[in-house]
């Protein structure tokens, strides 16, 4: 039987033909809407496309009118070349160098299929780097799952961490860093958000518009298949009920070598000049590539479905126009280059295929076996889709409840024995042990870039062979602060990140951020997004580093309960010299050990708080903007100098946890001797603070002291223990065996 | 003098680490060659490396497509006749499929990609790419692959135990359950080396866990300007 493909024509003459528009996750005035821009209603293949392009995750008709703030204050940077809006934006590094990052989420692909998920991930986020002209040369994860003990998270932790492993692996892309969290919140919505930078020679920029008339468009990359038929739509758009494993052929499947090839052949066009336009596939597959580079370029496009090559000849053009497949790319070419084109991708094994021409007039038009299936104005889909002003309303009880509830109440450790059982029953939490299982899986040495890693604060890679110019980058995100306090907790995690990157010796230069909520209807969701992208464009104005773009992740919610609000950000610095890098691990024995920044009594949202007494509740650490400033300033003054050999932030665990981690990264030891409280200077999360070692001490506390920064000595390097001095000792073979042994107990 | 020595790093569809490759040959002092899959001669290359990577996706096994590449077999060629040459993680897996080198890499037996510094200790200092080491020298070099558990017939292994042709043993842990900790060998000529861990990625301190590596390409240098 050959289905009756449903064309504009017959559109035209059959306009009361009821539509399953509800059920592609279209309300009733998104649909009259449509009907009012076509003068007719649409084809079954237009109102697919519609769906898709308006779905909350392809047209952020939630979020647009909060993440407008971060270009509207966005604070003045130079270094911009290509902000918000495009596939990702890109920063002047200096050298005619430019770099290109942007972190995404996957989350709810990944719990219905983690390895995949997981996967498709890191090749959708690669693919956006690779559009803006740019060859990908790191990648960096954040996960969150419910608890480590939990069911469920025997078949994700492992899944997601393949398949995020499996995919950058085989692409040889180093993972540099990244985050593993657990908390119950994610519990059937784990959050996998992949970021990925890339570096370009200025001149190589793309972007991604359909320019002049008679220019041809070329797919490139793996053929279509049924895979992630409208995955943004019915996955990404909507809250997880029972019964989703029905929604596995939403999920798409990845193969990265043929991703792989994709980018060699993608940069030889890019760099022989082949190409004049480029966008690649990713959510909502065709019908977001060909809108977007038509609404951009100066006309219209006419695509010809059928030329579409297909992994099934069976498929309906709807299915051809959402598909998901991966590893695809949309080029617009000259006329008179398609042979070299063609040729080029021949020779890296790469099918291409002239699937129609870039047209006057402003209608995007796609015929199928020269029938009309779609006509439409290209902007309709891509730019001009719904924008909602949900309603912002602070759930008052339950926040004031939270809020009140704070942990001073909580029986604290008073003896160093109760010191030192504190500190080892954290340190083998699921919450602070060693990531080591999850990053071993991880390749982080392809390319021959890489400065630094995990387990330091920050990933930072080299550029080139021929520059000593490098960039670092870390990414950061605390639900539980943002939880207790959306405003002050999305700036805290954005200092945290900032912070992470001058530890490594770089200065901030730009932020990227993957914002997962719970469900935009849920007017206390939204209130927790209002105040969070709030916060996060004011510190981002005060810090100076631009967002240069990002993801909005909704409907993070398994019925009514929302995972914990969690902007994760990604924060980009550059440094002229890597050889300066500044590594967290102790380096030497005998270095004196400087705390800078000061400690407050500030445990509320804790790990200390939440691992031993499960508690979540008061508010966050007070954020300190100018503190963190003067801060990253210091370590950078100090990293270019000379005067520190090792550099750690504290943030999730205190002090503690970072003389643990910096200890045992290479075995170096530590006595301290720590005034006032000691249970306060241990395992208070104040921000803006972070250790360093030094042999030139005097130096460093005079450039301290005239920063503006509080610096004080709080010991020495060495032996083969931690020691709080008058209070307790602990072996590092015995927090090795802590730290180390919890997530391969676990997970196997 | 060996600035006129040529290396040709193999690029097949899915290499990944033959820039890495190619940096450690440049920076060992000889020129690196770029060969493609498709080429049918080595352009007059003194040594050629087999680099790390996903050869054609390795769908099947690792290297087992690779192995029947034109270039490959102008590589068999070469090497019979005597040219060095050396296979890095899937290179490694190439040369076992090309029958250069006996046995073969199965997946780890913790079945997950494993990435480290990794300890070896060098058993035989005498091929064409390690003499510049020492016999029973600890050295540090990265590994980071999913497939490489040395396995072979136990005749197999006892003949490479007795001819001292394992080139390189795991250290302070077997990071794959490869047989007899072996993590590279050598053909009983000396001039085909294959090692799972990547020499390439230990070339200087600051982008690798040591400068150990390099000794490799500086060994294979010295061979053939004494040769």
């Amino acid at each position: 039987m050959t289905p009756t493909i449903d064309t504009v024509g017959n559109a035209e003459q059959t306009p009361d033909v009821e539509q399953p528009f509800a059920e592609l996750g279209l309300k009733d005035d998104e649909y009259a809407t449509i009907r009012e821009i076509l003068g007719r209603r649409p084809t079954d293949t237009e109102l697919a496309m519609y769906s898709v392009m308006w779905s909350e995750h392809c047209s952020y008709k939630s979020s647009k009118v909060h993440l407008r703030q971060f270009a509207d204050d966005a604070p003045t940077s130079d270094a911009m070349l290509v902000g918000m809006g495009e596939n990702a934006g890109v920063v002047d590094v200096g050298d005619g160098l430019a770099v290109t990052f942007k972190v995404e989420s996957h989350n709810h692909p990944s719990y219905v299929e983690p390895y995949q998920g997981a996967a498709t991930g890191v090749g959708g986020i690669v693919r956006d780097i690779l559009t803006m002209g740019a060859r990908p040369i790191a990648v960096m994860d954040s996960l969150r799952f419910g608890d480590a003990d939990a069911p469920d998270s025997r078949r994700l932790v492992p899944g997601v961490v393949a398949g995020v492993g499996g995919y950058g692996n085989c692409l040889g892309l180093p993972n540099i860093g990244g985050e593993v969290g657990f908390d119950p919140s994610y519990a059937g919505n784990p959050l996998v958000n992949a970021l990925c930078v890339g570096v370009l020679p200025h001149h190589r920029l793309q972007l991604a518009q359909a320019k002049g008339a008679g220019n041809q468009v070329v797919l490139l990359g793996a053929k279509t298949g049924r895979d992630g038929i409208g995955g943004v739509s019915v996955l990404a758009s909507a809250t997880f009920e029972a019964g989703s494993e029905t929604k596995r052929p939403s999920v798409q499947v990845g193969d990265p070598f043929t991703e792989k090839i994709l980018i060699e052949c993608c940069l030889e066009l890019f760099d022989a000049g082949l190409v004049t336009g480029i966008q690649d596939l990713g959510g909502a597959g065709l019908s977001c590539a060909t809108s977007e580079t038509a609404g951009h370029g100066d006309g219209g496009m006419h695509i010809n479905l059928e030329t579409v090559p297909l992994r099934e000849a069976s498929m309906t053009p709807i299915e051809v126009i959402t598909s998901e497949s991966q590893e695809r790319m949309l080029a617009i070419v000259e006329p008179a280059k398609v042979a070299e084109v063609l040729a080029l991708c021949d020779k890296w094994g790469v099918i291409a295929t002239v699937i129609g021409e870039v047209t006057d007039g402003e209608r995007l038009v796609i015929t199928w076996h020269g029938e009309t299936v779609v006509d439409v104005p290209p902007r309709s889909l891509a730019d001009d889709g719904p924008v909602y002003q949900r309603p912002v309303a602070r759930p008052d009880d339950e926040q004031d409840a939270l809020n009140a509830n704070g942990s001073k109440t909580l029986p604290r450790p008073t003896t160093g024995d109760e010191l030192r059982a504190t500190l080892m029953r954290m340190v083998a939490s699921p919450e602070l042990c060693s990531r080591s299982w999850v990053t071993e899986q991880y390749d982080r040495f392809v390319l021959g870039g890489t400065v630094l890693a995990t387990p330091n604060d920050g990933g930072l890679v080299r550029l080139g062979d021929d520059t000593t110019r490098g960039i670092a980058l870390a990414l950061d995100g605390n639900g539980r602060f943002t939880k207790l306090d959306p405003h002050d907790g999305a700036q805290l995690n954005l200092a945290e990140a900032y912070r992470n990157v001058a530890c490594t010796g770089a200065t901030p230069l730009a932020v990227t951020d993957c914002l997962n909520f719970g469900s935009p209807e849920d007017p206390g969701v939204m209130w927790q997004f209002a105040e969070a992208t709030r916060g996060l464009a004011e510190a981002c104005r005060e810090l100076g580093t631009p967002v240069t773009g990002g993801n909005v992740s909704f409907y993070n919610q398994t019925g009514s309960t929302a995972i914990n609000p969690t902007p994760v950000i990604g924060v980009l610095g550059v440094i002229d010299d890597v050889a300066k890098r500044v590594p967290s691990g102790f380096t030497a024995a005998g270095r004196q050990i400087v705390l800078l920044g000061e400690t407050h009594d500030e445990l509320d949202g804790s790990a200390w708080a939440w691992v031993e007494h499960g508690h979540l509740g008061g508010h966050p650490p007070a954020v300190r903007l100018d503190a963190e400033q003067a801060l990253a300033g210091l370590l950078a003054a100090a990293a270019r100098d000379g005067l520190i050999d090792a550099a750690h932030d504290l943030s999730e665990g205190g002090l503690a946890q970072a003389l643990v981690e910096a200890a045992l990264i290479n075995g170096i030891g530590a006595t301290v001797a720590l005034g006032g409280d000691t249970f306060t200077a241990l395992f208070s999360e104040s921000s803006a603070r972070a250790i360093v070692t030094t042999d030139a001490a005097d130096a460093l506390l005079a450039t301290a002291a005239a920063q503006g920064v509080p610096a004080v000595s709080i010991g020495t390097t060495g032996g083969d223990a931690i020691e709080v001095e008058g209070e307790f000792a602990v072996s590092l073979a015995e927090l090795r065996v802590a730290f180390e042994g919890t997530l391969p107990a676990l997970f196997g | 003098m060996s600035a006129t020595l040529t290396v040709g790093v193999v690029t097949f569809p899915g290499s990944l680490d033959d820039r890495d490759a190619a940096r450690a040959v440049t920076a060992s002092g000889a020129t690196a060659v770029s060969l493609w899959h498709g080429d049918t001669d080595l352009k007059g290359v003194d040594a050629v490396v087999l680099p790390g990577g996903f050869s054609y996706g390795d769908y099947l096994r690792g290297g087992a497509i690779a192995r029947f590449s034109p270039v490959v077999a102008e590589v068999i060629r070469a090497a019979n006749d005597g040219m060095p040459v050396l296979g890095i993680c899937n290179g490694f897996q190439v040369l076992c499929e090309a029958h250069l080198l006996p046995g073969a890499l199965v997946r780890n037996a913790g079945l997950r990609f494993i990435c480290r510094d990794q300890q070896l200790t060098v058993e035989n200092a005498s091929t064409r790419w390690t003499s510049g080491y020492t016999e029973g020298e600890t050295i540090t070099i990265p590994v980071k692959h999913g497939e490489g558990r040395y396995v072979a017939t136990a005749d197999t292994i006892a003949e490479l135990e007795a001819e001292g042709r394992v080139a390189f043993r795991y250290q302070g842990g077997n990071p794959n359950g490869a047989l007899n900790d072996i993590a590279g060998i050598t053909n009983a000529a000396g001039n085909v080396v294959g090692l799972m861990p990547h020499p390439e990625h230990a070339i200087d301190l600051l982008t690798g866990p040591s400068a150990d590596g390099l000794t490799m390409f500086t060994s294979v240098l010295k061979s053939l300007v004494a040769a």
